[in-house]
């Protein structure tokens, strides 16, 4: 069972509370972009084998949306963090680098 | 190639069944094929197969990382139908179908395809309309399904509660030519009749790398060493983005895990499919009288060849409802594949922004019913360097162009 921790209620939840959402950090393209950026932006996804950094929400709790580091292949959580960013914090991506050195980045 | 026959297994009697040659050739990687073809998976091996009995071309090469079928086409629940509601799915699906029925003759080696019936239940009125649309796209497009109620259910299939506490069951969608077929020895008979026809089928070797020059691939790195090739076809379902990422571009794909299970086995108790999908669940029983069991996949990207616990409890919540006989089976073993999926649940089968970089994924997880149709089309497509009329619609750029084949709504979660 997966377990996350909500950053914006504190709550430990196991994936039954929670919905996912899809990858995060997504550069939206709105009108007037390019074609090519658009579909990027609503089809093409980076889908890796390793680690996931994600959208969540709080559904049966807060209600609220959060961010997460995962890895897909070992379903280790290298932590959460608020959605209300564009990019993953220093700290999570440090926690990542310590776990995984090979990792190329986001 | 020795002939599979009851006269060849009376011959081998005599001797103790010792004359037995290897089914496939178990050859060293050449330095350069015409084709190489990443996944010996069902979809590999029968478009390796196709590719040589169709187009003649018998210079290939199919590369696996792992053992022939390893994958999704050894894990999956072996469900064949055809009754799909946008016709260039109905297309593809009932190619496959068709192969389906003559397989083991045209391979010899029994697949063992037993074309049982498969029954989709309709336990909301929303899911009753959407089988009638269904079954008028389908009487359309020639394909032989029915829309039959829920006494006809409970004739067919006599241990499905249709009185069920949450979702009683109103009717289903009945495609008596559906059925099932033996997995492992779909895989098996393309690999025997594609290496007979000259191909090499190459195990144990994990592609890592692919070679790309001025925008057109030149080959392969393998773990048994660089492999040159005029044309690279990616057939690898849930892995399709870690490769499309070694050739530089990405997919309109994310991978999840989808599980089955199996239980202990008892007597003959149900002779068709049954696939519920409002509650997440579908059910045949193999010959050895297991209950095969499938269910809803994951709802987050994983690599993790098991699946999550929830939908474990899920799917034998949803048929012990469905199926109350059940309620005291034990429950054998569990697994997952990964499977590939697209934002409108259909494939992608077709040519990718690098020159002579093909590719076939994206099944989700109707992968398995599709496999000789998909090999036919797949073979079509990289012999002639550009989609046939079944491919041409499953290209990579329908995103693009906003061509969807929307299958989502019309095959909900059991597909």
């Amino acid at each position: 069972m997966l377990l996350l921790t909500c950053p914006n209620c504190g709550a430990e939840c196991a994936e039954t509370e929670l919905a996912a959402g899809g990858e995060a950090h997504l550069k939206r393209f709105g009108p007037g972009s390019e074609d090519g950026d658009f579909t990027s932006y609503l089809f093409q996804r980076k889908n890796p084998k390793g680690v996931h950094f994600e959208r969540w929400r709080h559904a049966f709790g807060c209600g609220k949306w959060f961010h997460a580091a995962r890895c897909t292949v070992t379903l280790e959580v290298f932590g959460t963090y608020s959605a209300q960013t564009t990019e993953p914090p220093k700290e999570i991506v440090d926690k990542v680098k310590a776990k995984r050195p090979e990792w190329e980045g986001w | 190639m020795k002939r599979y026959s009851a006269f060849a297994v009376a011959k081998e009697a005599f001797s103790y069944h010792q004359g037995w040659e290897r089914a496939w050739r178990s050859p060293e990687p050449k330095g350069r094929y015409d084709v190489v073809i990443i996944g010996a998976g069902g979809h590999g091996l029968a478009t390796a197969y196709y590719l040589a009995k169709n187009h003649g071309l018998t210079n290939v090469a199919v590369l696996e990382k792992g053992w022939l079928g390893g994958g999704n086409t050894g894990r999956n629940t072996t469900i064949i139908r055809s009754n799909y509601l946008q016709p260039p799915s109905a297309a593809i699906y009932d190619l496959a179908h068709t192969l389906y029925e003559n397989l083991s003759q045209k391979l010899n080696f029994n697949i063992m395809f037993s074309p049982r019936g498969v029954l989709m239940l309709a336990q909301t009125e929303h899911e009753l309309r959407a089988w009638k649309r269904t079954a008028h796209a389908n009487r359309l497009a020639g394909i032989k399904s029915e829309l039959v109620d829920a006494e006809r259910v409970k004739s067919l299939c006599p241990i499905i509660n249709i009185d069920g506490p949450r979702y009683p069951v109103l009717g289903g969608l009945w495609q008596p030519r559906g059925g099932t077929a033996r997995h492992d020895a779909v895989a098996w008979g393309y690999a025997r009749a594609a290496s007979d026809l000259g191909v090499d089928v190459i195990q144990q070797c994990e592609v890592t790398g692919i070679d790309v020059e001025g925008g057109k691939v030149t080959g392969a790195q393998t773990s048994r060493g660089a492999i040159g090739c005029d044309k690279l076809a990616i057939v690898v379902a849930g892995h399709s983005g870690e490769l499309a990422r070694m050739a530089g571009f990405r997919l309109p794909v994310e991978s999840v895990p989808l599980q089955a299970l199996v239980s202990e086995p008892i007597k003959p108790c149900m002779d068709i499919v049954v696939m519920a999908n409002t509650v997440h669940g579908y059910m045949s029983q193999s010959d050895k009288g297991e209950m095969v069991i499938g269910g809803g996949s994951d709802g987050y990207n994983a690599f993790t060849q098991r699946g999550s616990f929830q939908h474990v409890e899920e799917t034998v919540r949803a048929l012990c409802e469905t199926f109350p006989i059940l309620s005291r089976l034990k429950m054998l073993r569990q697994w997952g594949g990964i499977v590939d999926m697209t934002g409108d649940r259909s494939p992608i089968i077709g040519k990718t922004p690098v020159e002579g970089i093909f590719i076939n994924c994206g099944w989700g997880t109707g992968g398995f019913k599709s496999i000789p149709g998909s090999g036919w089309a797949m073979a079509a497509t990289v012999a002639r360097g550009a989609p046939d009329e079944i491919a041409g619609p499953f290209s990579l750029d329908r995103f693009a162009e906003g061509r969807m084949i929307d299958e989502s709504v019309a095959a909900a979660v059991a597909h």
